[in-house]
């Protein structure tokens, strides 16, 4: 089958989990010997050659074409002036606009140009990238007829799906690797959820990457039950990285590593490692990253009195991150809502077994894991302090974790995926 | 005789350098080598070495008729002997004049004071010895604390340790009516005399001297002198505290501090009937007025005179704590080294550079801050001070074995 792929980054130009997860899936389908077309906004040149890419920075836009004016219409409404980006805090993005005012350069202009060199970042013209990136999608599925069926990740691409599917007549799989209410909590943004809901709504069919997230698309954006499937990610390499780094305190220690923000629950932690301090002095709490809450979450670790036994690493890239794994204890996931969470698998790759919140999608494939509510400090506390201390469990979890890792192959998601295309297509026709 | 008495404060912390988490039970040495021998040594080139050359030449022209008093802390006489010779040099000339006075401080310039007696003590001596060593036997008589902070309590304890004097702010809220320009005494040792910091005038001079937006810029010393005629006659003492810095350094060389200084004795000595006196002399000749009551600690900082910029916030608070949980531990170890980090882990700069009071006072706390936010600045210090209790452990682990 030939797959008309919509992305917004891919390896090794990535800034979050997305082109990773587009990696993994475009290497599963090539595993089962599918053909995929994978547009992105930028090519780097540098991307691993599994498939035909697009670089939609290169595609002319012909605007001769009569059903391009009226998909041009349906995106004005993305000509908002607000610069959205995606995974910021509201401080970071305060910050990020405050610079983006003084910095913009005029829009239209450009956009109606019959080329466009796209940024492929989450930039100050996000939105305009968006739009554009949609009239692209038309060019390529007016100028390429040898696709099947459409596939496009995540609400940056799906105004490109949208429009592709309305100049080919072909159905469209939107694959949801987050939800704006992950992202934001309650107090979403309203023209990402509308571009969300408008891109599920058009879809033939609808992927999530865990229960949880489909139930979320289901009740929060009313897609019909039948119409949404789930698809877990997977792992690239489920080896288990034997680190030679030596941990060079002599306590035990418990790691959060991840952005510091609402999304992904760093107050639980801080509260659940004053009850353990309290009980344990032999015990050193770590948070890696930075955020918009890390400020607030040095406040609370100084006021707790606890900070000869709390300390903050700042951001951490490359070598750093795989240190901070391998000399952890216990890793723990507090995320208030997570569609999936692949960190906690890089733990169990480095040996380390985890606490993750119920409230994650990886709870739903990793059994071999401590699981609690993200709000229950008590019980986190006490899971910290067994794996700390009851060696049966942590034992166990390191073997059997290990085991289960090996399962989470991207050639099984792409199996299912595979399959997914075929009922789609048989729905279609 | 009516005097003014030229006190100026010379401090340097030693700053720590980035110190990661991963540093944490690895790597022992905090102190950022480069940044504090070039400061000193920028420092050194734009204030020390000029102000002591004038200030030399002074003291020679009016043949001791113009004074200056000093206090020096530990930390800035260690980094002298590491980085700035020529520096140390100078001063030793300037003491040898005999016009010149020392003072004692807490030897790191520490917030002891608050915490522990016995540590307070401790620093003393040792900022005692160093001058002793440094200046050619000097004992100095005179106390001041650090960033001038003072209550009635401390006041008390530095009677004991037999000093005649100390110095401190002269804070609108401790005086009401009364006026910094006489001699006080402590209220529950009355034998140690206080001086009190004429802060307008004071700051006429560190603050205000190169602003231009300031309604009496350019402040010459014919306006200098005439706000000292102003002094109503019973006032016998005007107290010019400030950071030595303020010359060349705070105030640029360009705003003309330098020259001002230069002129403002024979301005003073032709136009007023004030004379230059050193702490000792002053308590020495003036006679006290009566007691002051400082019950609540005051310093010389910010528009409070209070504490604030060093303690309070949880930051600060959770640090000085902590650091101070340490106190007993650190007396049972004999090691130079962690002897000597935890004298620079007290210096009082460290606690500075975590105060959260952006509004008011921000901009001269950040002024002063190697950090970009009081956030970095806990982190770091919190980092730095969990190696340091892990050595701790560990040494004394050796000695009860």
């Amino acid at each position: 089958m030939r797959v008309l792929m919509f992305g917004w980054e891919f390896p090794p130009h990535i800034s979050g989990g997305l082109g990773t997860a587009c990696y993994g899936l475009v290497k599963g389908l090539t595993h089962h010997n599918q053909d995929i077309i994978f547009v992105v906004p930028k090519l780097w040149g540098d991307e691993e050659p599994m498939a035909d890419f697009v670089n939609a920075s290169d595609v002319s836009i012909d605007y001769r074409e009569k059903k391009f004016k009226s998909i041009w219409k349906n995106l004005t409404y993305l000509e908002v002036s607000s610069f959205l980006v995606p995974y910021l805090g509201p401080e970071e993005y305060k910050k990020f606009t405050d610079y983006a005012i003084h910095d913009r350069t005029d829009v239209d202009e450009s956009i109606f140009s019959t080329k466009y060199e796209f940024s492929g970042k989450y930039g100050k013209n996000l939105m305009e990238e968006v739009s554009r990136y949609a009239l692209t999608g038309a060019q390529i599925a007016r100028d390429r007829s040898d696709f099947e069926i459409i596939h496009a990740h995540d609400w940056l691409s799906f105004p490109a799906g949208i429009a592709a599917k309305e100049i080919s007549g072909k159905p469209l799989v939107a694959h949801v690797h987050a939800t704006e209410f992950d992202r934001s909590g309650e107090t979403v943004n309203q023209v990402v959820y509308d571009i969300e809901r408008a891109g599920m709504h058009a879809a033939d069919h609808v992927v999530a990457v865990s229960q949880l997230t489909r139930n979320t698309i289901i009740k929060k954006y009313g897609v019909p039950a039948n119409k949404v499937s789930v698809l877990h990610n997977a792992v690239l390499d489920a080896s288990i990285i034997q680190s030679n780094f030596q941990k060079k305190v002599p306590e035990k220690i418990v790691t959060f590593l991840g952005r510091i923000t609402f999304q992904k629950g760093p107050e639980y932690f801080v509260e659940a490692a004053k009850k353990v301090i309290d009980r344990d002095p032999n015990v050193r709490f770590v948070m890696a990253g930075s955020g918009d809450l890390l400020n607030r979450m040095i406040d609370r670790v100084a006021e707790l009195r606890i900070a000869t036994k709390f300390n903050f690493t700042g951001f951490l890239k490359g070598k750093d991150v795989d240190h901070m794994y391998a000399i952890s204890d216990v890793y723990v996931m507090p995320s208030v809502s997570e569609p999936f969470g692949i960190s906690p698998l890089e733990a169990v790759r480095h040996n380390t077994p985890v606490i993750i919140s119920k409230q994650s999608g990886v709870a739903e494939v990793l059994t071999n894991a401590i699981k609690i509510d993200f709000w229950d400090i008590d019980a986190m506390a006490d899971a910290i302090f067994a794996l700390l201390h009851y060696n049966g469990i942590s034992r166990m979890f390191k073997e059997l974790g290990s085991e289960e890792l090996k399962k989470l192959k991207w050639e099984h998601v792409a199996a299912k995926l595979v399959t997914v295309y075929e009922k789609t297509l048989s729905q279609k026709s | 005789m009516r005097t003014i008495c030229f006190y100026f404060q010379v401090h340097q912390p030693f700053r720590l350098k980035p110190y990661r988490f991963f540093d944490i039970g690895e790597d022992h040495h905090y102190w950022d080598d480069f940044s504090n021998r070039s400061i000193m040594r920028k420092v050194a080139q734009k204030c020390y070495l000029p102000m002591n050359a004038l200030l030399l030449d002074l003291i020679h022209k009016y043949n001791g008729g113009f004074k200056v008093s000093f206090s020096i802390s530990g930390t800035f006489m260690d980094q002298m002997q590491a980085y700035a010779p020529d520096v140390l040099e100078s001063f030793q000339k300037l003491v040898a004049t005999g016009h010149v006075e020392l003072l004692n401080e807490t030897f790191s310039h520490s917030l002891a004071s608050l915490k522990s007696k016995d540590e307070f003590k401790n620093l003393v001596y040792q900022h005692q010895s160093k001058i002793k060593e440094l200046f050619n036997g000097y004992t100095p008589k005179v106390f001041r604390n650090t960033e001038l902070i003072y209550s009635d309590q401390i006041g008390a304890m530095v009677a004991e340790l037999g000093y005649d004097g100390m110095l401190t702010e002269g804070a609108k809220h401790i005086l009401g009516w009364k006026s910094p320009n006489y001699v006080y005494v402590n209220s529950i040792e009355p034998k140690l005399k206080v001086l009190l910091k004429n802060f307008r005038l004071s700051d006429d001079i560190a603050f205000r001297f190169g602003n231009k937006a300031w309604d009496d810029f350019p402040l010459t010393t014919d306006k200098f002198v005439n706000w000292i005629n102003a002094i109503p006659k019973e006032e016998e003492t005007l107290n010019l505290f400030m950071d030595y810095e303020t010359f060349g350094e705070h105030q640029w060389a360009e705003t003309g501090i330098f020259e001002f200084m230069r002129s403002l004795p024979d301005a003073v000595f032709s136009k007023t009937d004030f004379g230059f006196s050193t702490p000792s002399e002053v308590i020495s000749k003036i006679p006290p007025v009566g007691k002051i009551h400082v019950p609540i600690p005051i310093s010389w900082a910010d528009e409070e005179r209070d504490l604030t910029a060093w303690l309070g916030n949880d930051l600060q608070d959770e640090a000085f704590d902590r650091l101070y949980d340490l106190e007993k531990l650190v007396n049972t170890i004999d090691d130079d080294e962690i002897k000597r980090d935890w004298k620079y882990l007290q210096t009082s700069d460290h606690f500075y550079y975590m105060c959260t009071k952006f509004f008011s006072d921000g901009d001269i706390h950040s002024y002063f801050s190697p950090y970009d936010s009081p956030y970095d600045a806990f982190i770091n210090y919190m980092n730095v001070l969990s190696d340091f209790m892990i050595r701790l452990k560990e040494k004394s682990s050796l000695v009860s074995v």
